[in-house]
């Protein structure tokens, strides 16, 4: 090794370490590191679980998955406090985990099943929690952006210190509604905390041939808007948690927006369908970060040299993760599918008065249901 | 006549056309070096290069506007919807712009636009991505909605799109890329717009559908005239808007009978609106109410064994035909 790579390789070092002093990182106890870990560790394992399901033909529709991104997930949403909320978009899995749902239910609703968290109606994308302050995954690139700036401006009318954690692809930077949501926020000082998951591509499509002047970096968007912005190595959760704090405290007592944007990588296709990725990505690229800079290999990494991890722990965990995905899949599939009387429930709001029912859209084949008695008969 | 694919009828029409005039191009999400999301355009980029197939950044209301722009300029764009779920991103353009240039200017402007990509549920993806907005568009005075149930009327109805002064919407079916059918060579073959189809001759009772639902009809018909000796006839509307209306009221006139079946929600729906014209044009004819069948009315359901129920299909439209035939099933 010459001089100059050994210091680049002690400067490396280093950085996996720059973070761990941060005070946000700095109170956590070994006990809260390690569940941060196995966190991250079961949105994997959950993924895994579910591709494989996926490749038998047990569910329909798409399935993107988050692996290689789980440390922005488990990294933002461990700093959640009671009037922090969180919306994301279609790749929602991994915040779905991290805000606390259960495999069973998430993987439920990808087998379509009546246990499902969406009862089955959502699939996916469409994964949704309010109770946990988690307003979703949503199936329009860019569309929820201004759904998380009313979200943090609710928050704002009602004089609540929290912020809304907004998640959202390089590609959906490029939606006028992205910039609209930055104009308002930065305009009304909502606070709102957009987070770019940079994972280089929005489908086959890389950031050069979709995003004007990347080199500046994509949040430097906020510049135009007078807004704060940072930019946060996704592989490095310790890091993601210190400047996402940051963020999230200014948001929470001064009321001002930010964008951060992580880089990540995703490795699987944009979603299981995607029979291109390997087209628009080389091997090389895909291997150099899965070696790299995964980001539970990073992290286990810097558990290890702290003490607080070791090779039998890693594998229990590991294991544990492992487990309880296999029993989200049997779960889902003993779970029955929702009966074809689903379809009309939930369209509208409905009450137990039938006079204040407002479920009047009930027309179709002539008035009759398919599943109705006379018509089946 | 070859047989090919309702895809490859697809890109033939385009192929054609962008050879044809060097005013034709295609844009959209993934159209060029992917190959399209569907592979519809599979093949074109490499072709016709970074000029007539050109990737655009997910910002369909900056590209749907251009394409508005460009066309009033006298290009003639093929915008893609990577699903036609997505248009409601650019409505504003589509229905502020797209359908009021031409009016609003005295017919001083034209808007030779097409935009075109897959529509309709069936797949399982949930509320967001299964939208059927053909109903929606056709409301829209200035705006042409058309929906190929076949491939040869699918390379036909597009060549015709593009070649139409209007803004022209072709919604393709999902389901449908992969089927195969007969289609002519000849590089002029066009299905005019506003022409409907008869696709299967019959005097008991007239179904009129469009896009998939057409070929859960001719499934249904086949069925009725095997075990039932009831012969349907199947008007395929290709056309949503211009509509066809003649040749819906000489197939009810000969009938007697017209069941509507489309995948659209009902409410404020294509069949409300035929059902209208029947009623009108064709009330002295009827020997039995007009009868609908439709999407259930609700948003797209994600699991797909509840997904199938909440579609028309062939079961169902032979159920409601028995019924309105009083033959007892
Ligand atoms: C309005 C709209 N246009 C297009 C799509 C199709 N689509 C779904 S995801 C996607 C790529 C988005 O990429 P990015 O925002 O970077 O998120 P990532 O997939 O990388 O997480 C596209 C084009 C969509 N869902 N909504």
């Amino acid at each position: 090794m010459s001089t100059e790579t050994k210091d680049q390789a002690a400067q490396a070092k280093q950085d996996l370490f720059a973070h761990a002093k941060a005070p946000i990182n700095q109170k956590l106890t070994a006990e809260q590191k390690i569940k941060l870990y196995t966190d991250m560790v079961r949105i994997r394992k959950f993924e895994q679980a579910a591709l494989q399901s996926y490749q038998k033909g047990k569910m329909g529709g798409f399935l993107h998955l988050y692996i290689g991104q789980e440390a922005t997930a488990i990294g933002t949403i461990s700093l959640t406090e009671e009037n922090d909320h969180i919306i994301t978009a279609y790749r929602d899995h991994g915040h779905a985990l991290a805000v606390g749902m259960t495999m069973n239910e998430c993987m439920a609703e990808l087998f379509g099943k009546f246990t499902g968290c969406s009862k089955g109606k959502g699939g996916s994308m469409h994964y949704f929690a309010p109770e946990k302050r988690y307003w979703g995954g949503h199936g329009i690139v860019g569309g929820q952006t201004p759904l998380g700036l009313g979200i943090a401006y609710a928050l704002k009318y009602r004089g609540l210190k929290g912020c809304c954690l907004c998640y959202l692809g390089d590609g959906a930077i490029n939606q006028g509604a992205f910039h609209e949501s930055l104009n308002l926020a930065s305009l009304w000082s909502i606070p709102v905390i957009y987070i770019i998951e940079n994972n280089r591509y929005s489908m086959g499509t890389s950031q050069a041939r979709s995003s004007a002047y990347p080199e500046a970096g994509l949040a430097s968007r906020a510049e135009g808007y007078n807004m704060e912005w940072d930019r946060i190595d996704g592989s490095n959760l310790y890091e993601i948690r210190a400047k996402v704090h940051v963020a999230m405290e200014r948001a929470r007592n001064e009321s001002r927006p930010m964008i951060l944007e992580i880089d990540t990588y995703r490795y699987y296709g944009h979603s299981i369908a995607d029979a291109n990725h390997k087209k628009y990505r080389t091997k090389e690229e895909i291997e150099d970060y899965q070696n790299n800079k995964d980001p539970i290999s990073v992290y286990q990494q810097i558990l290890v040299a702290e003490g607080v991890l070791d090779e039998d722990k890693i594998k229990d965990i590991d294991s544990a993760a492992k487990e309880e995905a296999k029993a989200s899949v049997d779960f889902a599939e003993n779970s029955p599918y929702p009966p074809a009387q689903e379809l009309l429930t939930d369209v509208y709001w409905t009450t137990d008065n039938p006079g204040q029912h407002s479920n009047q859209g009930r027309m179709f084949f002539n008035d009759r249901l398919p599943w109705d008695d006379e018509y089946q008969a | 006549m070859a047989v090919i694919t309702y895809r490859q009828a697809i890109k033939d029409a385009l192929a054609e056309e962008i050879m044809r005039d060097e005013n034709v191009f295609v844009m959209g999400e993934e159209v060029a070096q992917y190959n399209g999301a569907y592979k519809v355009t599979e093949g074109l980029w490499a072709r016709f290069g970074d000029k007539r197939l050109v990737d655009a950044p997910i910002s369909e209301a900056g590209f749907i506007g251009l394409g508005i722009g460009s066309a009033m300029m006298g290009l003639r764009p093929v915008i893609e919807m990577m699903f036609f779920s997505f248009v409601y991103v650019a409505w504003d353009q589509a229905v502020n712009n797209a359908s009021s240039l031409r009016y609003m200017s005295g017919g001083k402007i034209n808007v030779p636009l097409v935009i075109r990509g897959p529509a309709n549920g069936g797949t399982n993806v949930g509320a967001t991505h299964s939208h059927t907005p053909e109903n929606l568009v056709a409301n829209f005075p200035g705006l042409k909605v058309v929906c190929p149930a076949t491939p040869a009327d699918a390379k036909g109805l597009m060549k015709a799109a593009i070649r139409d002064n209007d803004p022209v919407f072709v919604m393709e079916s999902t389901v449908l890329y992969g089927m195969e059918g007969e289609v002519p060579d000849d590089e002029d073959f066009i299905v005019p717009l506003g022409k409907a189809d008869v696709k299967r001759e019959g005097k008991d009772l007239t179904i009129v559908a469009h896009g998939r639902s057409v070929l859960m009809a001719l499934e249904a018909a086949k069925e009725l005239s095997e075990k039932h000796k009831i012969e349907v006839e199947v008007v395929d509307l290709r056309s949503i808007r211009p509509l066809d209306e003649e040749t819906i009221i000489k197939s009810v006139k000969k009938t007697g009978r017209a069941l509507l079946v489309e995948e659209n929600k009902p409410y404020c729906g294509i069949g409300a609106q035929i059902s209208h014209l029947i009623q009108r044009r064709c009330f002295d004819y009827l020997d039995a109410p007009v009868h609908r069948i439709s999407a259930v009315d609700a948003p797209a359901f994600y699991s797909p064994p509840v997904e199938k129920v909440q579609l028309p299909e062939a079961p169902i439209i032979i159920r409601e035909a028995l019924d309105m035939l009083n033959v007892k099933r």
